[in-house]
């Protein structure tokens, strides 16, 4: 397959691939399979597991992919890669891409196992977590990946708890330190930035990780049109960055000259608004102590 | 007959990675579980030194080896992967999946028994636990018919009739991890067998299809097409055993094999290898005079309800032995049984024998005090429906 870089809207098809799907309005997750599929499609397998984007798009007979797409079981999205990459490679099948979509929990929670597994393999797929930061399929519960403070049906916020109290699960530095050769961490609110990177996983012979945040307008409390916005705002304040890891090396893409309000970005939130000025500062300082690490240990 | 076979002193487990690699499977992924791992030690063997060209994919547990399976056979890759145990109950998940998608994976399940208490050795709670996934189950003798089943079963899974996966049974270390003298048939003979699978049913990059998707409103018709597709195993079973033994020489008896049933007053019921012991009971009471029978069924799914009520139908008292118990009722096969035959006019007195859990041995004597009960309820002699053999409890 000819491999190019795609970095931005001009080099995308016009052609849909993930179309017709039933998401609520503003669906960063879909924003996030579009886009990938366009730089990687039409020739692809792809594998998504129990997620919003399998509930609102693998419905028969009005199915939403014009690729080959199943539904793989939840704790198995790296394993089911594996398997249609082996059976393609036994079956001389070539020139094609073999990429999935998990969710947050699909991948930190009930999906790392199999994840680790396909990376120690080292199959040639792309594995894409869209990180939406909760179970938002089943109504919106706790995952490894909601951040502290987050209000969620599991952890709802009261006097007693302000929300969700463990901080974020670290995949990409979890995902690293198996010795991929290609991870990077995106957000649909940098969607050039998110091209490139899907562009490079294409190019890698081995297995690579994307973990792209999807802001979701529905569990996150925000009005549909500000779901790229509140994208770019998460990097901006600095709590989320955009990096890679390639040949054992952590590089920042993006280094805000000075980050906006974090106060700002959570207020804009339904899921933050019952937070108050304690644990505003104690997310600031969590937000500072990443900071401070990646400026030591990463190249910038 | 094509070219003879070969004969080796083999275990269980290799007869079973000898079929594999008859069998050309193009993806194996599995994880390793005692008593199963002999198999897929000699299949990687295979994989190393060429003489099976497939891809073996490591895998980091038994869901991930059917999901991985799942993945494989999703773009129509012949695939085999073997469990036992905890593992097929962790696989638990994806054994719908697989059934549901319409896709041919075979198995090979080596029965053990369930935590706990944590035990290694056989009996049926693994594999009768899964009777309701859809699965195509068999359950073997010895090692010869272990291995003729996985061949066979690759034939009987992807007949378009049928597209149902298939699990091959075989009881942990007394089949898995003994030697007998089996014949290992050409490699020829099993390609004319069991030609490459070839099927639309799979992701295609020339003509893209969505597989294992989701349904709403057609779910039920899904699900009820696996249950008509399954009522017609039985004839492609019989179909596919007649042309086995034309081309190998050897057949099984289809659903259920009948070993002197046809004037016996008392029948037993058994499933795997302690068949052996019973017939070797069998023989020994017949010697005696006394008109004994024995009925192994070999398939669970699908249930050979038709023949268990004919045999039913022609005898006094019907023993079931199950090496499983469903806690707070009776034996799995039990169960099934005696629905089959409830529908018969006059059914004979029907005992479910509960033995050998966690591997304890069901030694002649038992299987012969099996045979007097059962002679003795054949001549109206009244007692407990369900019986445990040779336990220290009542």
């Amino acid at each position: 397959m000819d491999e190019k870089m795609v970095t931005n809207a001009g080099d995308l098809t016009n052609t849909e691939f993930f179309y017709g799907h039933r998401a609520c309005a503003g669906c960063g997750g879909s924003l996030a399979l579009r886009l990938a599929m366009k730089v990687l499609g039409p020739r692809i397998f792809v594998a998504i597991p129990a997620n919003c984007m399998s509930a609102t798009s693998f419905l028969y007979p009005q199915v939403s992919f014009s690729v080959n797409a199943m539904i793989s079981p939840f704790p198995a999205t790296g394993a089911v890669l594996s398997g249609i990459e082996a059976g393609a490679r036994a079956l001389g099948i070539r020139d094609h891409h073999v990429v999935g979509f998990a969710g947050d929990g699909g991948t930190a929670d009930i999906g790392i196992q199999a994840l680790s597994g396909a990376i120690d393999r080292g199959d040639r797929i792309i594995y894409v977590c869209y990180d939406n930061e909760a179970y938002m399929n089943t109504g919106i519960q706790k995952s490894g990946l909601t951040p502290y403070g987050s209000r969620t049906t599991t952890t709802p916020a009261g006097k007693n708890i302000p929300g969700a109290v463990g901080r974020k699960k670290d995949m990409f530095g979890i995902v690293a330190a198996h010795g991929i050769k290609y991870a990077a961490t995106a957000s649909i609110g940098y969607p050039e930035d998110y091209l490139r990177k899907i562009s490079k996983a294409a190019m890698c012979k081995t297995t690579s990780y994307i973990h792209v945040l999807a802001p979701c307008s529905t569990g996150w409390g925000f009005p549909a049109e500000e779901t790229v916005d509140i994208g770019r705002e998460a990097v901006d304040c600095g709590l989320w960055y955009l990096a890679e890891y390639e040949k054992g090396d952590f590089i920042l893409n993006r280094k805000p000259k000075e980050f906006s309000s974090i106060s700002e970005y959570l207020k804009r939130q339904a899921r933050f608004r019952h937070l108050g000025e304690k644990e505003i500062e104690e997310i600031t300082v969590g937000r500072d102590e990443k900071w401070k690490k990646i400026m030591k240990n990463w190249r910038v | 007959m094509g070219m003879p076979g070969r004969k080796v002193f083999i275990s269980g487990d290799e007869a079973v990675a000898e079929a594999v690699r008859l069998a050309r499977p193009n993806v194996i992924s599995a994880y390793p579980i005692t008593p199963q791992t002999v198999t897929v030690e000699r299949i990687s063997e295979f994989v190393e030194d060429g003489s099976l060209k497939a891809e073996y994919l490591h895998v980091e547990s038994e869901h991930s080896a059917m999901s991985a399976a799942l993945g494989a056979a999703a773009v129509g890759a012949r695939t085999f992967t073997a469990t036992s145990s905890q593992g097929l109950l962790y696989m638990a998940e994806t054994l719908p999946y697989v059934s549901g998608a319409r896709f041919p994976i075979v198995m090979m399940n080596a029965n053990r028994t369930l935590a706990t208490p944590w035990a290694l050795l056989s009996d049926h709670r693994d594999s009768l636990s899964q009777l309701d996934s859809g699965w195509i189950q068999v359950y073997c003798e010895n090692a010869q018919e272990a291995m003729d089943m996985i061949i066979q079963a690759y034939r009987i899974a992807e007949d378009p009739r049928v597209m149902t996966p298939f699990m091959v049974n075989l009881d942990g270390f007394i089949l898995t991890h003994t030697y007998e003298m089996v014949d290992l048939p050409a490699q020829e003979n099993v390609d004319r067998f069991l030609p490459p699978y070839r099927t639309a049913n799979r992701m295609d990059l020339d003509d893209p299809k969505t597989v294992c998707y989701a349904a709403l409103d057609d779910y039920m018709e899904f699900h009820l097409k696996q249950e008509l597709d399954m009522r017609k195993v039985p004839g492609v079973i019989e179909e596919v055993e007649l042309e086995f033994k034309g081309i190998f020489g050897r057949s099984y008896g289809g659903l259920v094999e009948k070993y002197c049933c046809e004037d016996a007053e008392a029948v037993l019921m058994t499933l795997g290898s302690v068949t052996g012991t019973a017939r070797a009971v069998v023989d020994a009471m017949r010697m005696e005079g006394k008109m004994v029978g024995l009925a192994k069924i070999r398939f669970m799914r699908p249930f050979p309800a038709a023949e268990i009520a004919g045999i039913a139908g022609n005898t006094k008292a019907m023993g079931i032995l199950d090496r499983d118990l469903s806690v707070g009722y009776e034996g799995i096969v039990f169960t099934n049984a005696r629905s089959a035959v409830c529908e018969i006019e006059s059914p004979p007195r029907m005992i479910n024998f509960i033995g050998g859990l966690g591997g304890r041995n069901i030694s002649k004597e038992d299987m012969r005090q099996i045979f007097d009960q059962l002679m003795q309820a054949a001549r109206g002699e009244q007692g407990e429906r369900v019986r445990f053999v040779n336990a220290r409890c009542e």
